[in-house]
């Protein structure tokens, strides 16, 4: 059994906030890099050009990528062997979203109601939190910022059997041509095949959260990410939706087992601006 | 690639006349901050006979919730936000006059006619490049509705701010032209 102070994971909380607000991680800069070198479009190489410059000057002046700086998502891992002592871990996790978002100057997004009083809770508070117990003594966090503009570009459809490895393709393919320029693309797609209408939901988001560059431990999951981002980058939309041919700079594929009668598919954006900070305790 | 347009702002009509779609234009003068909140708060405000908080005609606004100012800085992070949202009320908007709009993806067909009817510009922003647009913001200040926070009113002076010409007087839309002409490119 290790105790971790809650302080310990308010602390961790805010750090990964303003860290991954301001820095761009290195793989998605790369990845930027490299598209450029390949981008045919004029206006694709200029706004690829801008995005690039933007990431090295918001890292160097720690300032946001993009005012931006959306709902607060966290995945927390933790080991059965810990125990937490000095307070409720949820509020520890809240206090370090407002701690993060109020001493980074990043921008408060969130309101309390959703269709009545949209009040804003001036602290960008609640987090929107994702836990699992794992084996060990340890406690994992990755904070995945999300802006809206990505966000609202995100559509769940129950898919049927029949529809197969053709309607997945099709369903993906149409989300990116209506989304067009409003994620912001380059994009990353994450897209959640299985489980049920939330589970779905849930591992498209949850294959955002991986860092850039890795795959499905699945071959054939990997097989279809290379596939459907090949697709995805031919459909024409390019950075910020001008035209090109670097519309995606990866597309993650999570899935579940599902029910006998259903195939249900979740494809959820992020945008150049693939925010992602993490931390272990 | 086409030459930069340097332009001043308010708009006039010869200035309107001189932009396609597609142009990469840079803005300079004064330019209005309004979103979803202060668009639905003018729109009501008009629907009851009353006036905006600031005049519109020949004037940009621009879609953008900046993040929180810096100490030392003259703004934060001031980026486009998805102009779609504001399409309800954008028609209304160029009937009273406003002559451009900066933000960034899709428009409706409503907006693309007011455009092209009144002689409006939609200007796109690079979304996400919010820090490197920040810098040709050099004041500001607060115009209306600070209840909303970063949803407020406010007057910007630009200078060179970087932008491409979306939906021109004649309704073409860059992101129908460019995506049309390279999803036809990939796929040969
Ligand atoms: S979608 Fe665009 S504007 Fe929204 S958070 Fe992402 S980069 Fe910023």
């Amino acid at each position: 059994m290790r105790d971790i102070d809650v302080k310990e994971v308010t602390r961790a909380v805010a750090e990964c906030c303003i860290d991954s607000c301001n820095n761009l991680p290195e793989g998605v800069l790369k990845k930027l890099e490299a598209a450029r070198k390949e981008e045919i479009s004029p206006l694709g190489c200029q706004v690829l050009d801008t995005i690039i410059e933007n990431a090295k000057l918001a890292n160097k002046k720690q300032v946001p990528l993009c005012q931006d700086t959306g709902l607060t998502v966290v995945y927390i891992d933790i080991g059965q062997e810990v125990h937490f002592t000095g307070g409720d871990l949820w509020d520890a996790i809240h206090a370090g979203v407002a701690k993060g978002y109020t001493e980074g100057y990043l921008r408060k997004s969130s309101v309390d109601d959703p269709i009545f009083l949209r009040k804003n809770t001036q602290d960008n508070t609640p987090a929107i939190i994702h836990c699992r117990i794992v084996p060990g003594e340890k406690v994992h966090i990755i904070v995945l910022p999300k802006g809206c503009g990505s966000e609202n570009m995100s559509q769940l459809r129950m898919l049927k059997p029949a529809d197969g490895l053709e309607g997945i393709i099709n369903f993906v393919l149409e989300a990116m041509r209506t989304a067009g320029p409003n994620p912001c693309p380059p994009v990353t797609v994450g897209v959640g095949v299985g489980g049920n209408a939330e589970k779905a939901t849930e591992l498209a988001k949850y294959a955002l959260a991986r860092k850039i560059g890795e795959h499905n431990a699945n071959p054939q999951y990997a097989k279809l990410e290379d596939d459907l981002l090949e697709l995805v980058n031919k459909t024409g939309v390019g950075p910020s939706g001008l035209g090109g041919k670097t519309t995606a700079l990866a597309v993650n594929v999570e899935y579940a087992p599902t029910h006998i009668g259903g195939m249900p598919c979740a494809v959820i954006f992020n945008c150049h601006a693939a925010r992602r900070s993490e931390t272990t305790i | 690639m086409s030459e930069i347009k340097y332009i001043t702002t308010p708009l006039t009509e010869e200035t309107v006349k001189n932009l396609h779609a597609g142009d990469f234009v840079r803005i300079t003068g004064p330019i209005y901050t309004a979103r979803d909140a202060a668009h639905k708060r003018m729109y009501e405000a008009l629907g009851r006979g009353e006036a905006l908080p600031f005049d519109v005609k020949g004037n940009v606004i621009y879609y953008v919730g900046p993040s929180p100012t810096k100490p030392g800085e003259v703004v934060g992070s001031a980026g486009p936000t998805t102009s779609g949202r504001m399409d309800k009320y954008t028609p209304t908007m160029i009937e009273q006059g406003m002559k451009g709009m900066i933000g960034k993806g899709f428009r409706n067909d409503a907006v693309v006619e007011a455009c092209k009817k009144h002689h409006a510009v939609y200007f796109v922003a690079i979304g996400g490049a919010a820090a490197v647009i920040s810098q040709s913001i050099r004041s500001e200040e607060m115009v209306a509705f600070e209840d909303l926070g970063p949803e407020a009113i406010r007057h910007y002076e630009v200078v060179d701010f970087p932008a491409i010409v979306g939906i021109d007087i004649e309704g073409n839309d860059v992101y129908k032209l460019e995506i049309a002409k390279y999803a036809e490119l990939l796929n040969k």
